[in-house]
């Protein structure tokens, strides 16, 4: 009986932040504290040819200044967490990311010295009066431009500016010879512009070193408080993992920036022991421009091949991926088994082949931006089948459901096994487009089109996108060169009164975990969802995690709070037969207790939970207490997948785009909280649509970040969109035991390419044969792809 | 410290000295300790930092702390009434109209002086009067049916 899955359960956690009381880092204040602010590099490239200190350091309220070599030298650069190699099996270039650089910079915000005074302010006053020698080098931005020949070089140690290149699919000469016997092949360059993720709330650490237990404690805005212990210990300080820890209070957005470890969490934790003070850093917004990861920035080139019917015959995919000046986190992975992978999109292309060129660019760090990689597939696939249907002639409806893979459950019928090395676990494709096409009112929209006659063009674009969530099984990530495992962790603690807390590795930063899972365990456990709390955050009370990301939450974290309660159960029942005097086997647990089947027999949940920890009345043998945890590693990913719609008009004279209308019908599996799941596909599909019309970072030829601000880069606000129009099929996966498949990134995964399908098909429809407008699609742009 | 400025803060007079230079937002967040409002930018775009001063919603990072001497401030500690939620507050919750939080009581504050002085407004309107106030989570369609909630609540007395 289910009292709250399946229910739009009002957000526990709303009240703290609706009142004022949310914790993020920048709210926390500790005895003693210090500040800090960086000095960071005004130059993409440059020597550092000297720093002088002398006056910065006689300012009011200075403490210490830190340059790059007062770091020792035991002390390693910010690490990366995935090995991606060459095609010839070399491995990756992997050049050293140091907290603070020594002597040259590679990116416009490379820090270069870290101020520390009484205030925030006297920290700013002396790092502006820092003096810094530098000798200016020649910077390269494009990731294309980077492999050429005579481009400025990033790290010595990388010749041509390449990290890797890689490969995945089928042989190429096999794609080719598929290719060259098409009736039709549809080709595009493109690039997927980079963008920046830009939480509200800017990142913030505060490094906090306790001489009387010897020990570190780190607040950060982060997803994965774990994985900064883990990296920041054994890879960067060389500090025994006991003896630090990782808080991640309230988090204000990631949306994959803060999975990463950054310099800056590693220099204050360091630092508050060397100065003997606890350090702050809040990032301006201006440096969180400079030095969060940044997302996409891919230069690309496609071919799809037809056969006579519309039915794909081939794909080739070349991609030049820009990584930027160092290795992030997880930055390797996203152009390779987070995009290459996904290039079978929705459809049974027999071959298929993608080629990346990984380089490094005197530019910030690219890493997962909420989809990492899977937006970048989908647009390339989406882009492609819908320039393809306006140059064959086709409805683009149409010609995705000639190609659709048919539908499987994957439990009577096997999961399906692409050319990119994935096998999908569920899928049933034709009903998310065809209910997309209904709440477009698809037949009358294009009546509507072809009658238009007002100097405004209206445009129609599709993408129908499967992504790869529930990150991720072990031992798959591992084969691929994952450094980490990818399991999630809880525990389940029974309070003597029966009441519950749950310690998930799972992070919440905007997701609503102290709700949903609440609603989980309140239903297993047949208990009010009240009697439920939900503990995420801390490193010292959680006993292990992987934290938030590729829409893993809920699918990894889900499922183990699902296996702890299990064990729970199961034990609970030994307890409640002894308390019955009857065998466990002849009890069924129901509605917050355990019954004698067949009798009206029954001792409550609470009952049993006060016998575990008053034992005086037990089973023999059994140990005491009533508390799990389970680590739960996933058997596969979960494949969710949907169909967008775009509703665009063009207006022919200023090229300007409006977005009418936005339908977005997703199927991520059972959903435990609609209102929640829902907010989450609204909140992707902003960020997609971002891209395709605002967003995009402009870097000049020296390496300037031309928009690093807020009056520069362009955020979606609420008058650029629409009210979104949402519904849902639901194929359940069906290797875990919630069945879910995870709803964080499918919005902003589908959307991009439906907004530029929809601009793309309006200009064609308009008698303007436009192939590509690039985003952001300004009206500039617009207008002259419509005048060229 | 050579200002003395004297502000009453959700009905609270605060006296103390302030640096000419320091913001209204640093002296809410770090003088009082007020750290309900928020700081999303360094360039008056995002609206985190939104707050009523003498009944209008200013940016708090756009101003000087020592410009509200004399002034009466509230800020989202200062929405509820006795404990019982603003139609606002209780609108962002019904509707799901935050995910992270952090935008909320910018979001809030601007919210509750758009319907003060448009008490029914339009999808569009609300939208309009949005547009300083960033948020990354939620694509906006929540925040106004929360709006859309609050100003429907305000208009009924229950
Ligand atoms: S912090 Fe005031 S507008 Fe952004
Ligand atoms: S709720 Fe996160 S920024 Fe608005």
């Amino acid at each position: 009986m289910t009292n709250y899955i399946g229910k739009s359960v009002k957000r526990v956690e709303d009240k703290r932040f609706i009142t004022g009381q949310g914790k993020y880092t920048d709210d926390i204040k500790l005895n003693g504290m210090m500040y800090g602010y960086f000095v960071r590099s005004p130059y993409a490239h440059a020597i550092v040819k000297s720093i002088n200190i002398d006056r910065a350091s006689k300012m009011p309220g200075v403490n210490k200044i830190l340059v790059g070599a007062d770091i020792p030298e035991a002390i390693a650069g910010v690490p990366c967490g995935w090995q991606v190699d060459f095609k010839n099996g070399d491995t990756m270039k992997e050049p050293p990311h140091p907290l603070l650089v020594r002597k040259k910079v590679r990116h416009v915000g490379d820090g270069v010295a870290f101020v520390v005074a009484e205030t925030r302010a006297q920290a700013k006053d002396a790092a502006d009066e820092v003096d810094v020698d530098y000798e200016i080098l020649d910077a390269v931005t494009c990731p294309k431009k980077a492999t050429e020949e005579g481009a400025a070089q990033v790290h010595e140690d990388a010749p041509g500016n390449l990290c890797f290149d890689w490969e995945l699919g089928n042989p190429k000469d096999e794609v080719a010879a598929a290719m060259a016997a098409a009736a039709h092949v549809t080709e595009l360059d493109f690039s997927n512009q980079r963008v920046v993720p830009n939480a509200i709330e800017p990142r913030s650490a505060i490094g906090h070193y306790d001489t009387a237990y010897d020990k570190y404690t780190l607040y950060t805005s982060t997803q994965n408080p774990h994985l900064i212990r883990l990296l920041m210990c054994a890879f960067v300080l060389g500090i025994p993992e006991h003896k630090v820890r990782v808080i991640g209070p309230d988090v204000g957005g990631g949306f994959g920036s803060k999975i990463f470890h950054y310099a800056e969490e590693a220099l204050v934790t360091w630092a508050s022991k060397e100065l003997g003070c606890p350090i702050k850093w809040t990032a301006d917004r201006s440096e969180s421009f400079l030095t969060d990861a940044h997302g996409r920035d891919h230069v690309s080139n496609a071919k799809m091949g037809f056969d006579s019917e519309g039915k794909i015959v081939a794909l080739q995919a070349y991609t030049y991926a820009n990584l930027g000046a160092y290795l992030s986190t997880f930055a390797p992975a996203v152009p390779t088994y987070l995009h290459g992978t996904l290039m079978q999109g929705l459809y049974t292309t027999p071959k298929i082949n993608v080629d990346v060129k990984a380089a490094f660019t005197h530019t910030c760090a690219v890493d997962a931006y909420r989809g990492a990689g899977r937006p970048e597939a989908t647009y390339l696939l989406e882009r492609l089948i819908d320039l393809a249907a306006l140059e064959m002639d086709m409805d683009p409806a149409e010609l995705r459901f000639k190609n659709f893979i048919p539908a499987f459950d994957g439990v009577e019928q096997e999961g399906y096994t692409t050319q990119v090395a994935l096998q999908y676990d569920s899928g049933n494709y034709d009903p998310v487009l065809k209910r997309a096409l209904e709440m477009v009112g698809y037949e009358e929209f294009r009546k509507e089109q072809a009658a238009q006659s007002n100097g405004k063009l209206l445009g129609i674009g599709f993408s129908t996108y499967i992504e790869a969530c529930g990150i991720a099984p072990s031992a798959v990530v591992g084969a691929l060169g994952a450094r980490a495992g990818l399991f999630e962790v809880a525990q389940v603690r029974v309070q003597p009164t029966g009441k519950v807390s749950v310690f998930t590795g799972a992070h919440s930063h905007g997701q609503g975990h102290e709700t949903t899972f609440a609603q989980i365990v309140a239903d297993r456990m047949g208990i009010g969802i009240d009697d439920v709390e939900i503990i995420h955050g801390d490193s010292d009370s959680v006993a292990f995690g992987m934290g938030t990301y590729g829409s893993r939450s809920l699918a990894v974290g889900g499922s183990a709070i699902v296996n702890s309660i299990d064990k729970v159960l199961e034990k609970g029942a030994k307890i409640a037969a002894h308390l019955l005097e009857a065998s466990a086997d002849d009890l069924e647990y129901a509605e917050g207790k355990w019954t004698v089947k067949g009798t009206d027999k029954s001792v409550s949940f609470g009952d049993v939970s006060l016998t575990a920890y008053v034992p005086h009345n037990y089973p023999e043998g059994l140990e005491p207490g009533l508390d799990f945890n389970a680590f739960y590693d996933p058997a596969n990913f979960t494949y969710p997948f949907g169909a967008h719609v775009a509703i665009v008009e063009v207006d022919k004279e200023t090229g300007e785009v409006k977005l009418k209308r936005f339908i977005a019908v997703d199927d991520v599996g059972n959903v435990i909280n609609p209102m929640i799941v829902d907010g989450q596909i609204h909140g992707g599909l902003a960020q997609g649509i971002g891209q395709a019309m605002h967003e995009g970072t402009v870097y000049d030829e020296t390496g300037q970040l031309i928009n690093g601000s807020y009056m520069d880069y362009c955020m979606p606000r609420a008058d650029d969109l629409p009210s979104f129009e949402i519904d849902r099929t639901v194929t359940p996966c069906p290797h875990n035991p919630l069945g879910v498949k995870g709803a964080g990134e499918a919005g902003c995964i589908g959307s991009t390419p439906a907004v530029v399908n929809a601009v793309i098909d309006a200009l064609w429809k308009g008698g303007f044969k436009v192939k590509d407008v690039p985003m952001p699609m300004t009206p500039e742009r617009v207008w002259t792809a419509m005048n060229n | 410290m050579g200002n003395m400025i004297t502000v009453t803060v959700n009905g609270k007079e605060h006296s103390g000295g302030v640096e000419g230079r320091t913001l209204l937002v640093d002296y809410l967040r770090e003088h009082l300790g007020l750290t309900g409002t928020h700081i999303g930018c360094d360039t008056s775009s995002c609206g985190a930092c939104t707050i009523h001063m003498d009944g209008k919603a200013v940016k708090s990072c756009t101003v000087l702390a020592v410009q509200a001497d004399g002034s009466e401030v509230t800020t989202v500690e200062g929405l509820a009434n006795n404990g019982s939620l603003h139609p606002i507050q209780e609108g962002f919750k019904e509707e799901h109209g935050l995910q992270c939080g952090f935008c909320t009581p910018g979001m809030m504050m601007t919210a509750t002086d758009l319907l003060k002085n448009n008490p029914n407004p339009t999808e569009d309107e609300i939208r309009h009067a949005l547009e300083g106030n960033f948020c990354r989570c939620t694509g906006y369609h929540n925040i106004v049916k929360s709006i859309q909630y609050a100003a429907k609540k305000m208009q009924s007395p229950a």
